[in-house]
């Protein structure tokens, strides 16, 4: 009656023995699906990987690869590249343009985008910056906490007229960067000790000590360790909550792969870390703001899975008509999107600020909000709504920080630079076009 | 397809004497007809006859002008779409409305999501999903965790359908289900239209396809200019007379009226 398909390569599975078509929509269905779920071993799980990557769902590969292939590159050009005290620098750099994607990521989400977290992010670093100064003097936890109600507030209203009267975001935000830049610049006159437009840090507060001040080693392992017991135990759990009841589970092995890649990239992360990275007197230790990023990256990532909200922001991105059909407030889901964003931009200037020592109306926002996008893009986040993960900015940050970091130490000039970052974003965003092609192909 | 009377079934929605119109366009005219409960009832017509308008109505879309909507012999009033859906209307419109990045599970739950500690219960929700789609014997879909995207036409139609379902729908109204489906999945559809009826929920189905329309309808509606035409048992139409109500509004081998 009809014919089998011979499959093109062994690593495809067999066909259905019906129709064409049949077979096709089995190989997307399968490929659609995530490894875990249908693998029933770890050589399956790699080969079900294998087959994603033939037919366009590479996720993060290429741009993994990418990192390895730069990275190899730069330090055959300077032998310093691949030094402890380079590669801390290069992360506490990458941290704030991976916290800048994040931020980004609420709006790609919603198919929306918020062009104002530049200076919204020197806004918020201003605020806490004049709130735990004199003559306000507040904690520095209530400084932080300012800011980021400051920066709520900033979100809220953009949020509003693009959610309420349905103004595209391009233009509300785009307003918004002006208008940040005029009130970050308004905040510092306000201040008569801020002279030139910097405002100085107090280097004993928290808040100048997140990029200067490390953990002790041995905390740094304990962390580590604490880290990995936890995400282990927990994927075990689930493991055996779902078996018992009566769902598919993956082999034990094979749900704890990515714990196991994960485990390992910290374990790097620590040693690199902890390396004497001092020139005259012994320095180690991780930098406060690692763990306080990674922190930040988790919390959320956590949120955007196991909340309802989170679900709906997904919902709305792709579609809103389907969304507000199923009782979802969609407007309330948009305005808390930039709410989201804005407040996390918050986190970025407090990083910039702290890696500075001072806050300075020369930050510059415009460039910050174009690193926002690309440190989500190039993690894998869609400009066009409802595909990507807050996780992505972790590899997007480091790429952009890898690039820049590199071309520095190469004495390469700053125009250049940028332009060599430019290229990259294009390279990577291209790339992920062209490898998804070959999956809209069929 | 039933052949049991259908007089015998309960009547679930009346409509009498709906009339609706926009302006100076009368779109519904004194428009009444019976759906009865665990019967398939096709409601067919040319393109501006009218059907998409009645189901607008029923749905909530819009209150009628005049007439009479009749739930299980009471008088109902259906003036926004929440009311239809606390009667057990559910409405599945041609685009589906279903969302491409979430997978089956979380299309099946949108909107009503079952949590445990105020976080999404996955366990809970995929355990319903798989047996929601076991009753309705969906059986090409190899994982509840599949996005949407990746899902055929006739896949996604069953997962609209299953979504449905899960909400208690007593009365499911599917807008052309097969328009956009090739052969293969048309069977699976419409088998999944048979499958629905026969667990006593009633079903009224747009179609334009006749060769569809005949092979699960229970009773069949025509629709012409703004009217309903003839309404009756399946088995009184033939798909000459049916075309004929349906462009001319009358037929010479004239339906037997139940």
């Amino acid at each position: 009656m009809s014919t089998q398909n011979i499959p093109p390569a062994q690593d495809t599975p067999p066909a259905a023995v019906d129709e064409d078509a049949q077979g096709t929509a089995d190989d997307e269905e399968l490929v659609a699906t995530a490894p875990a779920t249908l693998a029933t071993g770890v050589g399956d799980y790699f080969g079900a990987i294998r087959l994603r990557i033939k037919n366009g769902e590479a996720g993060s590969l290429p741009v993994i690869i990418g990192v390895v292939v730069i990275a190899i590159f730069f330090q055959i050009e300077r032998s310093e590249f691949l030094t402890a005290g380079n590669l801390v620098n290069l992360l506490v750099q990458a941290s704030i343009f991976v916290v800048f994607g994040v931020a980004e990521t609420f709006a790609l989400l919603l198919s929306e985008i918020d062009l104002s977290l530049g200076y919204g992010a020197g806004v918020g670093a201003f605020v806490m910056a004049e709130l735990i100064a004199s003559p306000v003097n507040l904690p520095w936890w209530l400084g932080i906490i300012g800011g980021l109600v400051t920066m709520a507030i900033l979100g809220t209203a953009q949020g509003l007229l693009i959610a309420r009267l349905r103004l595209p975001s391009f233009v509300v935000t785009l307003g918004g960067q002006l208008a940040f830049l005029g009130l970050m610049q308004e905040i510092a006159n306000a201040d008569k000790t801020a002279v030139g437009g910097t405002i100085q840090l107090d280097s004993n507060t928290p808040v100048y000590k997140l990029v200067s001040s490390s953990m002790s080693t041995s905390l740094a392992w304990i962390l580590l360790v604490v880290c990995i017991v936890w995400i282990v135990f927990n994927t075990v759990r689930k493991n055996r909550s779902r078996r018992s009841h009566g769902l598919t589970a993956p082999p034990i092995a094979v749900a704890l792969v990515p714990v196991i890649l994960a485990a390992i990239v910290g374990v790097v992360l620590v040693l690199i870390c902890n390396a004497n990275r001092g020139t005259l007197t012994v320095l180690r230790g991780m930098p406060w703001v690692i763990p306080f990023v990674l922190l930040i990256v988790a919390v959320y990532s956590w949120f955007m899975a196991h909340s309802r909200t989170g679900r709906y922001i997904y919902a709305v991105g792709n579609n809103p008509e389907a969304a507000r059909r199923a009782g979802i407030n969609v407007k309330w889901i948009v305005t808390f999107g930039f709410i989201m964003a804005n407040v996390t931009a918050g986190f970025a200037g407090l990083i910039y600020m702290s890696n500075q020592g001072s806050m300075s109306i020369d930050i510059n926002g415009g460039q910050y909000v174009l690193f926002a996008v690309a440190a989500a893009v190039i993690g894998g986040a869609s400009l066009f709504g409802g595909r990507g993960k807050i996780s992505n900015s972790l590899l997007g940050g480091l790429v952009i920080a890898v690039v820049y970091n590199g071309l520095g130490l190469m004495g390469v000039s700053a125009p250049i630079q940028d332009m060599v970052t430019a290229a990259v974003l294009i390279v990577a965003v291209s790339l992920d076009a062209i490898v998804r092609a070959r999956r809209t192909a069929h | 397809m039933s052949t049991s009377d259908s007089e015998t079934a309960e009547v679930l929605l009346s409509l009498r004497g709906i009339s609706k119109s926009f302006g100076q366009v009368q779109a519904l005219t004194d428009v009444s007809l019976d759906v009865p409960e665990g019967k398939v009832t096709a409601l067919i017509g040319d393109n501006g006859s009218g059907k998409s308008t009645l189901i607008k109505t029923i749905a909530g879309l819009w209150s009628p002008d005049s007439g009479e909507i009749h739930w299980r012999d009471k008088r109902v009033h259906i003036s926004t779409p929440r009311d239809a859906e606390e009667l057990g209307i559910k409405t599945i419109y041609q685009d589906l409305a279903l969302c491409d990045n979430l997978d089956i599970v979380g299309n099946m739950f949108l909107g009503h999501e079952e949590m445990t500690y105020k976080l999404l219960d996955e366990g809970k929700m995929e355990g319903t999903a798989l047996k929601v789609l076991e009753q309705l014997q969906v059986v090409t879909v190899k994982s509840v965790r599949q996005l949407a995207e990746s899902l055929s036409g006739g896949q996604r139609q069953s997962v609209a359908v299953a979504k449905a379902v899960m909400t208690n729908a007593r009365l499911v109204i599917m807008d052309e289900p097969t328009a956009a489906l090739g052969v293969v999945q048309t069977r699976v559809v419409l088998e999944l239209v048979k499958r629905l009826s026969s667990s006593g929920v009633a079903v009224l189905m747009i179609s334009h396809n006749l060769n569809d329309v005949f092979a699960v309808a229970d009773r069949i509606a025509v629709m012409y200019l703004g009217r309903l035409v003839v309404s009756g048992p399946a088995s009184g139409f033939n798909r000459q007379n049916a075309v004929e109500y349906m462009t001319t509004g009358t037929a010479a081998q004239t339906v037997d009226v139940a």
